[in-house]
């Protein structure tokens, strides 16, 4: 089945779109997910050359948790404006109200208000019955079995016992009113793809995942930045300022930074191929509990 | 904490992994014969594990490892929790690792027999089948099916990794005695080739390197093997054909296709075909969003515009005017049944080939196969990982090439109906005739001039329910009202029909279905004869009730649920037939030991607990009346 003078990237961009045309055509109402990371990134590039010359037929979506970096907000904004294509944004209103956050509550808890519960409530709202994500299967463990096309019950939960199997590229796209379908086309790409990708063709990503001096402090042997006044300091606990970047972007009082130098896209990957700690590390929300991905996924995670 | 690295030197890296290849081959075999534990080695020596992960895994080790001190691979890619506690493989997990020549992607799949549909799920996406067999075990039953379904599903190429060979000492006669064993019974699935490698995951000997405790051993490491096999591209060489995914009309002006090669080339100027209809035209561009295009090949998402006007969606398959695939409304396949729910022979389900989703139904189990013995057996239905040839008949003709030719067009899944599970694979033997040279047969008199001459507008009431619900009772005394009104009736009563026409047909599933199509059939000549036809049968199926009514044109089925309980039908027991089932004299009885799936949505229910017979009748008759079945 495979064609091997195609060269990976070019294999894993065409099965991207595939995907992608597979849902605009099967689909009342898809969403996709714009988390504003590098991921994102390489997936609204497939989408606009997947639907070329048209627009995608289906919006771009963000679940604001109010505790983004400043940065990747202002990205998203010019992202969109620039592509061309419609930009909804939501927040939990009822965990703003109640001041949910990641310190007072956890960083269990707060997820799954602000995330987890706030993505339930948006797709319900607009009553979207898919949504393009952009995991991949090399993130996490719980990932690598994960389906391109991960069914959803009508409580948006995921059973992974019901996952349908997916043959060749004959992807089930039938649901009964209410359910839904996560999608990812990205599920076969790896964190070095997805690098080589922006750089061959010159993807615009947040300034955050290259070097730059940022004030940080240290907790627990990890390094966050001082985003805004909103994070509270420690008794005597002064922030530095210190060269770094950041190899995955969420919130930024749970995405914590690396020191580095590589302040160039080539440089990353340079810097990556020495790499000793794998992307999810710098995700506190993984270090939770054992099996903590998959039980956030029953919830409805994405 | 990080060295830095010269740029140049990644641009460097950069330049030779962008142009790699792409292999993407699954590991199988029986349960236990460590194929979690060669992939977790695969990526703990191409250096693709970090060292947070490698923390994890030596805890982990500690916890659930079944290795004692050392670490234990198989808990890097046994990812849900189930997993773990159990120590098994439930599902398919992709990983992912990159030599200096190729990217690999590697579906570890399950081993247990009732997961053999996972298995087949990672063979569908794979080129090559790395199949693993304990060097202390030989070769297992699981070994055999895994083959067979390896080979159903089109792999040419396959490396039969004797693992485990540290714990027969190295021998080379236990592994010279395995490939003999092997070879005996895979001679028949025609791979091209097959490599023997004598391995130990847990140790490494032959995964990366060659070892030197087997000096006998001669061929290339596993993973040298995988690094340079050359995978044949069949699909580059076959007829051109493209699945339309999805229409591109951005415009007025730009009107184009786009979808994915799945085979063969196509040029700028070409002659093409849309398959369904046979209208031709010629490509006029190749469009992309990195710019047109001279010609695209097999696995290039693209979108083509053609120099005339001619209609194609979704679901057509565009491909070479002189090469054209089959279009055929029957034909005959392989089929993997994926679900506990059995395959029941006629009834409805949905089938997806390349973008197109049809009805269709299974006609003839022609045999299924035995995946142990090979050997061809009997069948009536087909169970949970029963590999069967099949013939199928779908509602419409559809474009299709025989899976040995064109996998990509002659590939296709079956969905139920009802829950929208995935419940089978299939591949595409043959097209059984052309559809397009059988015709229905045009007649100068219609059902519209028929049913004129009666005053009436034929229809089906379908009265559903369990035994001794009240169907016959009520049905006999709406007849008699319609009949007194001078109205042209008949009704079909299912213990009369199963004295004739039906007499062959038992209470198992696959009968009930059949019974079921063929009531249907004849209620549809009926309905063309003009006839308000009633049919009272216990249907105790969802989909079959739902073939009968897509049968039928739209408001010519009426569903009537008689709704009575379980209890109250069973206390009458006017045949005495609980009494017997209940004593296990009469199996598969519909409510005792057969399900009854109540209508979702039926035009009528009468609860006929509450209801007495000749009031329910009254319901009727005014429903027919306010609805203009009366003329």
């Amino acid at each position: 089945m495979s064609s091997e003078r195609m060269t990976h990237l070019r294999r894993l961009e065409a099965e991207s779109i595939f995907i992608m045309r597979e849902v605009a055509a099967e689909f009342a109402n898809p969403v996709m997910l714009y988390s504003i990371g590098k991921d994102s990134a390489v997936m609204l590039h497939l989408a606009a050359k997947a639907f070329y010359p048209s627009l995608p037929p289906f919006p771009l979506m963000h679940i604001d948790t109010t505790w983004k970096f400043r940065e990747m907000i202002a990205f998203r904004d010019a992202m969109a404006a620039r592509l061309g294509f419609k930009l909804l944004v939501h927040t939990n209103q009822d965990g703003v109200a109640k001041g949910i956050n990641p310190f007072d509550h956890g960083s269990s808890l707060y997820t799954h208000v602000m995330k987890t519960e706030a993505l339930k409530e948006a797709l319900t709202l607009h009553g979207f019955d898919a949504a393009f994500g952009g995991a991949r299967r090399d993130e996490e463990k719980s990932r690598a079995k994960e389906r391109v096309f991960s069914f959803r019950t009508a409580n948006h939960g995921w059973d992974p016992k019901s996952q349908r199997p997916e043959l060749w590229n004959l992807y089930n796209a039938r649901i009964r009113p209410g359910e839904s379908i996560r999608v990812f086309p990205l599920s076969n790409w790896t964190e070095l793809d997805i690098w080589q990708y922006i750089l061959a063709e010159n993807i615009p990503i947040v300034p955050l995942y290259l070097a730059a001096e940022r004030p940080v402090v240290e907790r627990d042997g990890q390094l966050i930045m001082v985003d805004d006044e909103r994070l509270p300091l420690a008794p005597g606990e002064v922030p530095l300022m210190k060269r770094v970047r950041f190899r995955t972007l969420g919130c930024y009082p749970l995405t914590a930074a690396i020191e580095s130098d590589a302040d160039t896209l080539e440089a990353i990957v340079g810097e990556m191929l020495l790499a000793r700690t794998s992307e999810r590390a710098g995700r506190l929300i993984d270090h939770d509990e054992a099996a903590s991905m998959e039980k956030k996924k029953r919830e409805g995670y994405f | 904490m990080t060295e830095a690295i010269a740029p140049v030197s990644a641009a460097d890296y950069l330049a030779r992994h962008e142009a790699k290849g792409l292999l993407r081959f699954l590991t199988c075999g029986s349960v236990d014969d460590g194929k979690s534990t060669l992939i977790g080695r695969l990526l703990y020596d191409t250096k693709l594990l970090f060292e947070d992960q490698l923390a994890t895994l030596a805890s982990d080790s500690r916890k659930h490892g079944t290795t004692g001190d050392e670490l234990d691979f198989a808990l890097l890619v046994d990812g849900l929790a189930a997993e773990r506690e159990q120590g098994i493989t439930i599902d398919v997990a992709y990983r992912f690792f990159a030599t200096e020549r190729r990217k690999f992607i590697v579906a570890d799949t399950p081993g247990h027999e009732q997961y053999t549909r996972n298995m087949a799920t990672g063979a569908s996406n794979s080129d090559v089948a790395v199949i693993l067999v304990d060097a202390r075990k030989g070769i297992l039953t699981q070994t055999r099916r895994h083959s067979f379904i390896v080979s159903l599903l089109g792999l040419k190429d396959v490396v039969l990794a004797v693992n485990k060979i540290d714990l027969m000492d190295y021998s080379q006669s236990v592994f010279d005695q395995i490939v003999a064993d092997y070879r005996a019974f895979a001679a028949e699935f025609g791979f091209r080739t097959l490599v023997p490698i004598p391995i130990s995951a847990r140790h490494g000997d032959n995964v990366i390197a060659r070892s030197v405790h087997t000096p006998w051993y001669e061929g290339p490491s596993l993973l040298d093997h995988l690094d340079t096999l050359d995978v044949e591209s069949v699909a580059q060489t076959r007829p051109f054909r493209l699945p339309v995914q999805w229409v591109n009309r951005p415009n007025l002006n730009f009107r184009g296709f786009s979808g994915t090669v799945a085979s063969g080339t196509v040029r700028v100027g070409e002659a093409v075909v849309v398959a369904g209809s046979g209208a031709t035209s010629r490509v006029a561009s190749i469009v992309t969003a990195d710019g047109e295009l001279p010609q695209a090949g097999a696995g290039q998402a693209v979108t083509l515009t053609l120099e005339d006007e001619i209609d194609a969606s979704r679901g057509d398959v565009i491909a070479a005017a002189n090469a054209r695939p089959d279009v055929s409304d029957q034909f005959a396949a392989h089929l993997i049944w994926m679900h506990e729910d059995s395959l029941l022979p006629g009834r409805p389900y949905l089938m997806k080939i390349g973008t197109r989703t049809v009805v269709m139904s299974v006609t003839e189990i022609k045999h299924r196969v035995d995946v142990n013995s090979f050997q061809k057996l009997a069948a009536k239905t087909l169970a949970l990982n029963d590999v069967a040839v099949v013939n199928i008949a779908t509602h419409d003709p559809i474009a299709l090439d025989p899976f040995a030719e064109i996998p990509q067009t002659g590939a296709f899944i079956v969905i139920d109906r009802m829950t929208n599970q995935t419940v089978g694979a299939g591949m595409v033997d043959f097209g059984l005739r052309r559809a397009t040279n059988v015709h229905w047969q045009a007649l100068d008199v219609s059902k519209a001039s028929r049913s004129g001459l009666k005053q009436q507008k034929p229809a089906v009431l379908w009265f559903t329910g369990l035994s001794g619900a009240g169907k016959s009772t009520i049905a006999n005394l709406v007849e008699k009202r319609l009949n007194a009104l001078g109205r042209h009736t008949y009704l079909l009563d299912g213990d009369n029909v199963r004295h004739g026409l039906n007499k062959d047909l038992g209470f198992t599933d696959a009968d009930r279905v059949e019974n079921i199509r063929r009531v249907a059939e004849v209620a549809r000549l009926m309905v063309d004869a003009g006839l308000i036809v009633l049919v009272s049968f216990i249907s105790p199926f969802r989909a079959e009730r739902q073939m009968a009514r897509e049968l039928l044109e739209a408001g010519e089925f009426i569903e009537i649920f008689v709704d009575t309980p379980l209890a109250v039908a069973e206390e009458r027991d006017v045949k005495g037939l609980y009494k017997r089932a209940r004593a296990g004299l009469i199996q598969n009885f519909t409510g005792i030991d057969s399900p009854y799936e109540p209508p979702l949505d039926p035009e009528i229910t009468i609860e006929s607990g509450a209801l007495a017979a000749e009031a329910a009748a009254e319901r009727i008759f005014a429903f027919l009346l306010q609805n203009g079945y009366l003329g």
